[in-house]
Formats: C-alpha cells, sequence, structure tokens
C-alpha cells in the first residue's frame, strides 16, 4: 500500500467506527478541502451513503463561492445538511471588529455548542489535522468534550492501536478526527488522485488564491498564480510559509487556538 | 482508488523516547531545523515565546504548543511532526519523559515503527529510560536507536558512551530489544545530527538523518494467514456487505471462508468498492474493505473471517502481558471491559502471575493488584468466547485495551497459552494458581506423530454397536502408525466415575468428564476414539464446546430398532435409566456423520473403512 491508500484506509476505519458506535452522530463541513475530502471518505465507507447529517456552521461572513459550492453540492448528490447560525449574535452586530477571537467564540464556538445540545449529539466528525498548528498535534483520534463542550487537554486518556474512546459520561460528546494525520499536502495529493470536486477558491484568480478558507474578513488568499491541482502540490513543497497564516484569528495571541479549541472551537 | 497518477513518497512513524529532559525535543527540533523543515517566522516565534517566558533559546518550544508546556518546560502530550529527507518523509513523535505522563508516551509510541531512546550522556540511565525500554518491547517495536546526548557536557568522551552502551546493553536484551546503534549526539549544538561531527572522531557508526533513513519500513502483513475482523454490515440497498480491516494475509473473490468464534463456512462472492466497481480480485493486509459472502446468515461485529485451514483461537481464557496506566489499580473480581480488534466483552482477571517494575525489572512482592505504571503478567477470563493470536505472530489479533469505567486503562498482549486451556473454561475453587505455559507445542506433537489430533466420538444406543466398530477402528488406526487412545465410556464407570448415578443429570457429568479428557489427549496430539452413548444432545453439545467444533467429529451410530432389540443382550450394558427411555436419543442440529446399521450382523470393517474416509484428511 502506499502512503495515500494508508491514510485512506486508516480514515475509513475511523469514521466506520463512529457510525457503529454513536447512534446520534453529525459531520461538520466547511465546504473546506479537508472536510470535502472528509465527506468523500465518508462515501467511500458506506458504499455511497453518508449515513449521517452534515452540520454547516454559518457565520454568514463565508466567502459567497463557498454557499454556492455547499449548496450545489447538497442538491446534486442530495444529502442531509443541518445549516445553523447564532442568530441572535448577528442580530446584535456580532463581527470581527469587536475582536476576533470574540467574534469566532460568538459565530463558530457557541452555534457548535448548541447545535450539539439541540441534536443531541453523541459524536461529531471534524476534519482537523494535526499539522495545521500546535494544538491540534496533540489531539486523539476520539477526543472527548464535556457538556459544554470543554476540552480538558492536560489530561487526555490514552489512545493505541486504534482502540477508540467511546465510553463516556452521558451528555458529554465524543469529537471525531479521521483526518488527524494526514498533511496539507495529503489531501491535494488524494483530491487528485481521486478526482474530487472542491471550490474555485483554491485556484489563482489575479494572482492570488486562498490556501485555507474561512471568513471573509479574517481570511487572506496567498499570491500565486496556480490554476490546477498538481501546481498547487508543487506550490505546497516548496512554499515556507504555514497553511494558515491567511487566518487573522491564529495570529491574534501565541494560544489563540488553544484557547479557542479548549472551550469547543473546531 | 484509480490507477497510481500522483507520486507518492515512503512515509515513516519514528517515536522519540526517554527520560524527562535528555533532550527529545530538542533533537526533534534541531533536526527539523537542520533539514529546512521550518515555516518562515517559526524560530522567531519561538525565540519570542522564550523571552516571553524569560527562559533561554529552548527548540523544544517547537513542539510543546500547550501554554501549559512552555510555561513549565515540560511535555505533557504527544506531538507529531512532519519532515522528509531525499529517502522519504517521517512522522517523528515526541512522547513525554515525565512519569505521570506515560499514558501519553504510549499513546505516541503506539503508533511508531521505530525508537529513537534518548540517554542523557551526563546523567546516564536513568528511571524512564528503562520503563520506556520496557514499554518499547512490549509494543513490539524493535528497530531502536540510543541515542546518548548532550555530548558537550562530557567532553564528547568516549568512556562515558562506551559505559552508557555496555549497561544499557545488559538491561535491554533481558528485553529482547538490541539496539541497531548507539549514536554520541549533541543535540543543542548539532553535532552528529545531519553530519558527521569532528568532535566525535573516534565514533565510527552512523549520524542521525543517516539511522533514519537505514530503517526497514515495515511491509503490511500480507504473507501471514488471513485475519479480517468485522467492522459492521451494511444493509444500505439491496447488497448485505461486511465491511472491516484486513489485519493480516489476503482474501480473493471464490475464497472458502470460516467464520470464528461460530465456525460457519461460506465464500467470497464480491468486492465492494465505491464510486467505481472494485477492479481486483484480491484485498490485503491494511486495507478496510467491504465483501458479499454467499450465504446470507446472521454476520455481527466482532467475529473473526479466516481461511478454513488456518483459524485464530477460540476460547475465554488467555496469558497477557499487560502495562497499566488507570489512576485506580487492575484488581481481581471486578469486570473490566476487554476490546481485542473489532471485539468487546466483559473480562475478569482471573489470576496476576507476575508483577514487575517496569523502571528494573525486579518483581513485586505482591500479586494482588497492578498499579498504576506497573507491568503484569495476567491471566485473563472473558465472559464469552473471543478469538485472538499470540502477539509473536500476529500483531493485530494478539493485542487488546482494558477499560475500566470510561476509560483505556491498560494495553496488553497475548502470551502463548496451554491449548487444553481453550474452548470452554470452568472457574477453580481456588484462584490462586495460574494455567501454565507449556515448552512443547500440541503442533510439534502432532508432526513428530505424523497425524492431526481430533475426538472421534461414536454415540448411540445401547446395542448399536459403537464398541465393536470403535475396537476395530483402533486396530486399524494403530497399523496405519497412528498414535491414538480409546477411551470407553462404560469403563469410566467403573473409576473416576464410580459415585454417578445412572440419571439423567448422571448422564450429563459423565459425557462432560470423557470430553474433558479426550481434549487432554488430543492437545497432547493423539487420535482419541470416544463410545459413549450421550443420548441428550445439551450433552453432546457441552462436548463439542469443550472439545471445539474443529477437533470434534460426531458419528452417530443409528441403527434400526430391530437390531437394536436383537443385539441388546449380547451389548455390554451400560444402563442409564429404566428401560423404557432406553430406546430415547435426541439428534444434534449441527451437521454429524452418519453410520446406519440394519443387520444386526453387520460388517465391523466396513464401517470402519467409512469412518477412515471421513477422516483421511488427517491421517
Amino acid at each position: 500500500m502506499n502512503h495515500l491508500e494508508e491514510l485512506e484506509a486508516q480514515s475509513i476505519y475511523i469514521l466506520r467506527e463512529a457510525y457503529k458506535h454513536f447512534g446520534k452522530l453529525g459531520m461538520l463541513w466547511s465546504v473546506g478541502k479537508d472536510s470535502t475530502v472528509m465527506l468523500w471518505l465518508a462515501q467511500k465507507a458506506f458504499f455511497g451513503q453518508c449515513p449521517f447529517p452534515l452540520i454547516h456552521v454559518d457565520t454568514s461572513y463565508k466567502i459567497p463561492e463557498m454557499i454556492e459550492f455547499r449548496d450545489k453540492l447538497i442538491k446534486e448528490q442530495n444529502l442531509n445538511l443541518i445549516v445553523h447560525q447564532n442568530k441572535q449574535a448577528l442580530e446584535e452586530g456580532m463581527n470581527p471588529e469587536k475582536g476576533r477571537l470574540v467574534c469566532c467564540e460568538h459565530l463558530k464556538t457557541r452555534p457548535l455548542q448548541s447545535v450539539v445540545k439541540v441534536f443531541e449529539f453523541e459524536g461529531l466528525i471534524l476534519g482537523v489535522r494535526r499539522d495545521e498548528e500546535g494544538s491540534r498535534s496533540k489531539e486523539r483520534v476520539f477526543s472527548e468534550r464535556d457538556s459544554d463542550s470543554n476540552w480538558d487537554y492536560t489530561d487526555q486518556p490514552p489512545e493505541l492501536w486504534d482502540q477508540f474512546k467511546t465510553d463516556f459520561k452521558k451528555g458529554n460528546h465524543i469529537r471525531i478526527h479521521p483526518l488527524l494525520q494526514w498533511r496539507e499536502v495529503d489531501i491535494w495529493k488524494y483530491i487528485q488522485w481521486e478526482n474530487i470536486p472542491v471550490v474555485s477558491l483554491y485556484f489563482s484568480k489575479n494572482g492570488k488564491r486562498y490556501r485555507s478558507l474561512g471568513c471573509y474578513p479574517c481570511t487572506f488568499p496567498v499570491e500565486s498564480n496556480v490554476t490546477d491541482i498538481q501546481g498547487i502540490i508543487e506550490e505546497l513543497e516548496n512554499t515556507r510559509q504555514t497553511e494558515r497564516s491567511g487566518r487573522a484569528q491564529d495570529q491574534e495571541d501565541a494560544y489563540a487556538m488553544q484557547k479557542l479549541r479548549s472551550k469547543g472551537y473546531m | 482508488m484509480t490507477e497510481l497518477t500522483v507520486q507518492t513518497r515512503e512515509k515513516l512513524n519514528i517515536v522519540a523516547v526517554g527520560h524527562v529532559d535528555h533532550g527529545k525535543s530538542t533533537l526533534i527540533g534541531r533536526l527539523l531545523y537542520d533539514t529546512n523543515s521550518l515555516s518562515d517566522g517559526a524560530i522567531e516565534k519561538v525565540r519570542h515565546i522564550s523571552e516571553q517566558n524569560g527562559k533561554p533559546f529552548e527548540y523544544a518550544y517547537l513542539l510543546d504548543a500547550f501554554e501549559e508546556e512552555q510555561k513549565q518546560g515540560i511535555t505533557i502530550d504527544t506531538t507529531n511532526i512532519n519532515f522528509s529527507t531525499d529517502k522519504r518523509d517521517y512522522i517523528i513523535i515526541d512522547a513525554p519523559g515525565h512519569k505521570e505522563f506515560l499514558k501519553n508516551m504510549i499513546s505516541g509510541a503506539s503508533s511508531a515503527e521505530a525508537a529513537l531512546l534518548m540517554i542523557d550522556a551526563q546523567e546516564g540511565i536513568q528511571e524512564q529510560s528503562r520503563r520506556h525500554g520496557y514499554i518499547l518491547s512490549l509494543l513490539g517495536i524493535k528497530k531502536v536507536f540510543v541515542i546518548v546526548n548532550k555530548m558537550d557536557l562530557v567532553n564528547y568522551s568516549e568512556s562515558v558512551y562506551n559505559e552508557i552502551k555496555e549497561n544499557f546493553d545488559k538491561f535491554l536484551s533481558n528485553l529482547n530489544i538490541y539496539p541497531i546503534e548507539y549514536i554520541p549526539v549533541s543535540a543543542f549544538n548539532g553535532e552528529n545530527i545531519i553530519a558527521k561531527s569532528e568532535k566525535l572522531d573516534w565514533y565510527r557508526g552512523v549520524n542521525i538523518i543517516e539511522a533514519l533513513d537505514l530503517i526497514q519500513k515495515e511491509p503490511e502483513p500480507e504473507d501471514k494467514p488471513l485475519r479480517f475482523a468485522i467492522q459492521d454490515v451494511y444493509k444500505f440497498d439491496n447488497r448485505r456487505i461486511i465491511a472491516g480491516r484486513i489485519e493480516a494475509g489476503i482474501l480473493k473473490v471464490g475464497d472458502e471462508v470460516t467464520i470464528s468464534p461460530s465456525g460457519k463456512r461460506t465464500k467470497v462472492k464480491t468486492i465492494e468498492n465505491w464510486p467505481t466497481p472494485y477492479d481486483k480480485n484480491l484485498i490485503s493486509a491494511g486495507m478496510s474493505v467491504g465483501i458479499t459472502v454467499e450465504d446470507e446468515f446472521f454476520n455481527k461485529r466482532g467475529e473473526v473471517i479466516s481461511h478454513s485451514q488456518d483459524k485464530p483461537q477460540t476460547s475465554n481464557l488467555f496469558n497477557a502481558n499487560i502495562f497499566w496506566m488507570g489512576n485506580k489499580p487492575m484488581v481481581k473480581n471486578k469486570t473490566y471491559k476487554l476490546k481485542l480488534t473489532t471485539q468487546e466483552v466483559q473480562c475478569e482477571v482471573f489470576s496476576i502471575n507476575a508483577v514487575i517494575d517496569s523502571s528494573n525489572l525486579n518483581a513485586s512482592g505482591s500479586y494482588n493488584e497492578v498499579k498504576k505504571n506497573e507491568v503484569a503478567e495476567i491471566t485473563i477470563k472473558t465472559r464469552e468466547k473471543i478469538c485472538f493470536d499470540e502477539f509473536a505472530d500476529f500483531r493485530g489479533t494478539g493485542r487488546f485495551v482494558i477499560v475500566d469505567e470510561f476509560n483505556v486503562s491498560g494495553g496488553g498482549i497475548v502470551l502463548k497459552t496451554d491449548e487444553s486451556l481453550k474452548n470452554r473454561v470452568l472457574d477453580p475453587k481456588n484462584t490462586n494458581f495460574k494455567p501454565r505455559p507449556r515448552l512443547v507445542s500440541r503442533n510439534q506433537k502432532e508432526a513428530r506423530l505424523q497425524q492431526q489430533a481430533r475426538v472421534i466420538w461414536l454415540t448411540g444406543l445401547t446395542g448399536s454397536g459403537k464398541n465393536e466398530i470403535a475396537i476395530k477402528l483402533e486396530k486399524k488406526l494403530f497399523e496405519l502408525e497412528k498414535t491414538v487412545c480409546y477411551l470407553d465410556s462404560a469403563n469410566l464407570r467403573f473409576g473416576i466415575s464410580s459415585e454417578l448415578e445412572f440419571s439423567e443429570s448422571g448422564a450429563y457429568e459423565q459425557t462432560r468428564r470423557i470430553a474433558e479428557i479426550a481434549n487432554q489427549f488430543i492437545n497432547n496430539g493423539i487420535i482419541t476414539i470416544v463410545t459413549s452413548i450421550s443420548r441428550y444432545k445439551k450433552a453432546r453439545e457441552v462436548a463439542r464446546e469443550i472439545i471445539g467444533s474443529d477437533d470434534y467429529l460426531e458419528f452417530h451410530i443409528e441403527a434400526a430398532e430391530n437390531v437394536l432389540k436383537a443385539r441388546s443382550s449380547k451389548a455390554m450394558y451400560e444402563l442409564e435409566g429404566n428401560s423404557d427411555s432406553e430406546m430415547y436419543y435426541e439428534k444434534s442440529e449441527y451437521p454429524v456423520y452418519s453410520l446406519y446399521i440394519d443387520d444386526p450382523e453387520f460388517n465391523h470393517d466396513e464401517k470402519v473403512d467409512l469412518i477412515i474416509d471421513q477422516i483421511k484428511n488427517i491421517l
């Protein structure tokens, strides 16, 4: 087996474990490259089905092409999508000018916490990867959150030999991370190999392309003339820029991601 | 997947372990720096954090991402870092060196194929150096480099290096770990990391990068017998797909397979795939797959599919080495959950056979419990039978975890267990003894005797001719130079079963005893003939369970009523009740061999030949 086949087999194994163990299960789909690959892997694991709903936390600040791509794919493939928004915070005028981390907390963390409560999810599948940033690199594949979605990252239980955490207190939930071992370049190689459709924002327009997608006030494209996947792979193999360098919330504080994620951020 | 058009590179997972402050994180930071694997600004960020925390520059901050880790200068949890050489890509796993974070060290190391075990040249071999060595051996990680770090603090002394090497070799050889090389380095100063160091001119071996590139990646165990653990069964459409991962071996369309522990047999019909049909007819170790089979009987998660001739062991009792990570000690008389591949069963500790302090290999005095961070040899008894293999032969099906309340609290590997203690094990009155390991296996004995041991169980009513067939069969097998034992149920009534009543309950106990005795014989490689009326279906089912359905060959000697009546005066009586019920017999629900006797003067040799014909594959 080559390296991509190994990653694929592992992710499918994880998705099937999640489906077997959690009656109430959902998959977070941000429309970005990672969670789009994850959706593809789910369809692969379940032979064309995605037997659980997709969840999109819509901050209302997403780049319009993302919403377009989202709605098109859902319609074409007849997928079950839950769109969740913190309407109250938006009505009260929440925006990044009130502080990027404050905005992330109100428009992303809180609606995510509430979607878990409303739908009583026991398991939530997320497309985070270890190579994205420090706090994610320390994640477990099956990672417990308490009833308020808090993550006790200083005392994580052991995880070995693909025996995952499936026993937990009622009211808590498990975050499942099938892509934890993938690297950014693996994602693109897999997209190329499997010919998976992705949103066009990743390809260069007017000398710029997005490397990581998020909300438009806090996400900035990188200089690039790359217009195809092979070009992206070559660019990644030669760059010294980090993937999330265009994501402004990460730069707010040395421990920004740890602080956000310990409270339930994706 | 479609044909390979994408360039993929080999990837190897390596873990860095060792005592706290012996320089694991520094070595990794240095490797990243020297191989140009750091992103822009990473070094500046580290410098900034070092200043913020009022500390000198620390490579470790590249890995210890948590605020708590950076402020306290310790590694709490394991981190994965990517870097590449010309040869391949690496994921290097930084494992914490504090004793209190051993569970995190194990979580990190369990996914590695090779290890760098760090020792501080100045401090020498410490508690976690040894403990981590022990854990590596339990995890089955044999490709180990010992890195003698901080050589700058001992003036790059060869004698310091030699002393560490000699002492640590003594310790590791007890664990069956033979390091590929001891590499002297100074991680902080970058000596002997990516290039030969002039300060270490006495050292002739490889540097770190050369060492990493030397490691041979383990191939998936395709050459082993098939083990396919069922993960789930899907019926999203008209297909009934059995999904799971191939732990070992290869499976092809059309293969005849056995599903353990039930023992059901079927054939592989299709290999399923999405979005395109599967374009090969074979699946192999490491793959997550889905298949359909020809007989759609009930399958469930936890069952193991194998080829019919090489099945996993099935038992409710086995010996294991475990390491305990739970805050509450592991004790007897408590129910835990055991997870092995996709099997989940309740289990208890049957006996604790040895408790070892993993930092010095000393046996602990008391065997009443296994405390956090201790290693032990125990015997585990599961509530239901499970399938497993010895870890030395099979990784995937030879290791398990134990869950206490909500958390995985122990990990273990399956050891060789006496083969007669398989299938069904009862509770002895005193649990202060353990099943003992043997030095000669049943397989070896069978090979010497040039036969495969089975129990040939002849059942049937009094007068059916069991005994006459059995003694001829024994003679025939003896003439064929087979080693054979004949257990005549009636003879047991004069000895081992002399206290039993001739009643229904007595008959049940008699059948159980003869099955247990026969089980001992076959596990010593001896073909064993049993004659027993065993008229009750349930009693024979118990015998079959004790012996194991593969080793139990049931021959029903069925005689017409007139034959029985004509012959019963001649037959040796074995009364089990009043004569009215003498004609009562319950047939088995599983397939058995049937020999029909319609002539009181039947030819015994003909019947023996029929039996020989059925068992010729074991002779």
